[in-house]
């Protein structure tokens, strides 16, 4: 009775083949039964998550991608908005300078010609004036002269003295 | 203190012990029930009892990585997930207490049953040496026993047998030692006035201890198994 509990098996009652054959079929049994109501779902809602989880990392990284190309994109169009104004105004600035040394110069090369025009006709004035001086000079000192003389020299004679006494004035 | 294991006679002398059919239907039932509850409710985010069977299920994960890559390792999952909740509520069922009917024992642990943890490591063996040559071909199983040096080939057949009949008696030895114990703290209990005084602590010790060991020993049972199926199923080892 000692040795037999010490004996595998044989602890008090022998060796009782059904109990093994009872847990494999039981062992079988929960893990099919584990497997049908537990561990199959779990493990679906497991790989689910997985595949949620990666699936928002590549999207929050493609929006990451995308934002920073767009941010590129602004960054470059604000870059060329910046160049684009700065040329219009330096085109501008320059149209004006141009325009303004047309402006100048049109307003003196007007200015001159209503100079010239001015004097040429100050000119033409004086000449006129000049010449119907000479003449009503020349009527003057003969009516002058014929009233001082009177008859002491032939008109004509007269006449030439005062023209050539005039001509020296004029010369003088 | 001994008590006498029921035994019946079905028929042709096939005989069983009708407490150990009764323990391991009601640990499998328990497993199941646990199972069963834990994944009612699932959900991407995981609440509860899900949290909990999902870290069992990332445990054995675990036991199973650290012997085998996943790739080959998933396939035991489901196997190494029921082995370790059933052998440790198997452990759990006899500590808190033992019914003994006339002389005989109805109540305990199926594991503290070496026929019981033979039978389940057998399985388990047998299971590694089926993997073994599905996975790497007849061939390559044969030849690995001639690793690394032919002189090692009839160590290497004795430890299949020592494998089996060790991871079977260790699980064995540690519950029913545990069990036994804790039969002999009862019958000192019940002795007298002195002795419940003195059982009493030693009782709370000795169980708290008990689920202890019931716990390590379903862990060691599953990584053992992991690392036999690893020797068999990977060819670095």
């Amino acid at each position: 009775m000692l040795t037999d509990g010490f004996v595998l098996g044989a602890a008090s009652g022998g060796f009782t083949v059904l109990d093994s054959l009872y847990q494999l079929l039981a062992f079988l049994v929960l893990m099919w039964l584990l497997k049908k109501f537990a561990w199959a779902p779990l493990m679906k809602v497991m790989k689910d998550r997985e595949e949620h989880i990666a699936s928002e990392i590549n999207q929050a990284e493609d929006a990451k991608k995308e934002a920073k190309e767009l941010l590129q994109q602004q960054q470059e169009m604000l870059k060329n908005a910046r160049q684009e104004s700065h040329t219009f105004i330096e085109n501008a600035k320059k149209q004006a300078e141009v325009q303004k040394e047309e402006i100048i110069r049109a307003a003196r090369e007007e200015a001159e010609r209503h100079k010239e025009a001015a004097r040429l006709e100050i000119q033409q004035e004086k000449e006129n004036a000049v010449a119907a001086l000479k003449e009503q000079v020349a009527s003057l000192s003969v009516l002058i002269a014929s009233k001082v003389i009177e008859k002491e020299l032939s008109e004509k004679d007269h006449a030439e003295l005062i023209q050539e006494s005039i001509k020296k004035a004029g010369e003088e | 203190m001994h008590h006498e294991e029921p035994v019946r006679e079905l028929f042709w002398g096939l005989t069983y012990n009708p407490s150990n059919i009764l323990m391991i239907t009601i640990s499998s039932l328990i497993v199941f029930l646990i199972a069963l509850l834990c994944t009612r409710k699932l959900a991407m985010k995981p609440t509860g009892a899900q949290n909990f069977i999902e870290w069992v299920m990332d445990f054995v994960k675990g036991i199973i990585q650290s012997n085998l890559d996943w790739k080959n390792g998933a396939r035991f999952h489901l196997l190494a997930l029921t082995l370790i909740m059933y052998i440790f509520v198997s452990n759990m069922l006899g500590l808190p207490f033992a019914v003994v009917y006339g002389h005989e024992l109805w109540w305990k642990s199926p594991t503290a049953d070496p026929l019981i943890t033979m039978t389940l490591a057998v399985m388990v063996l047998g299971l590694t040496h089926y993997y073994g040559v599905k996975l790497r071909g007849a061939k390559n199983y044969l030849l690995g026993y001639t690793q690394p040096m032919k002189v090692m080939t009839p160590i290497k057949i004795v430890e299949e047998f020592s494998n089996t009949l060790t991871l079977g008696l260790r699980l064995y030895g540690n519950i029913y030692a545990g069990e036994t114990l804790l039969a002999l703290l009862v019958s000192l209990g019940t002795s007298g006035i002195i002795g419940g005084v003195l059982a009493f602590p030693l009782m709370m010790v000795w169980q708290g201890f008990s689920i202890f060991i019931g716990a390590i020993q379903s862990f060691i049972f599953t990584m053992l198994t992991m690392v036999y199926m690893a020797h068999k199923v990977s060819a670095d080892h």
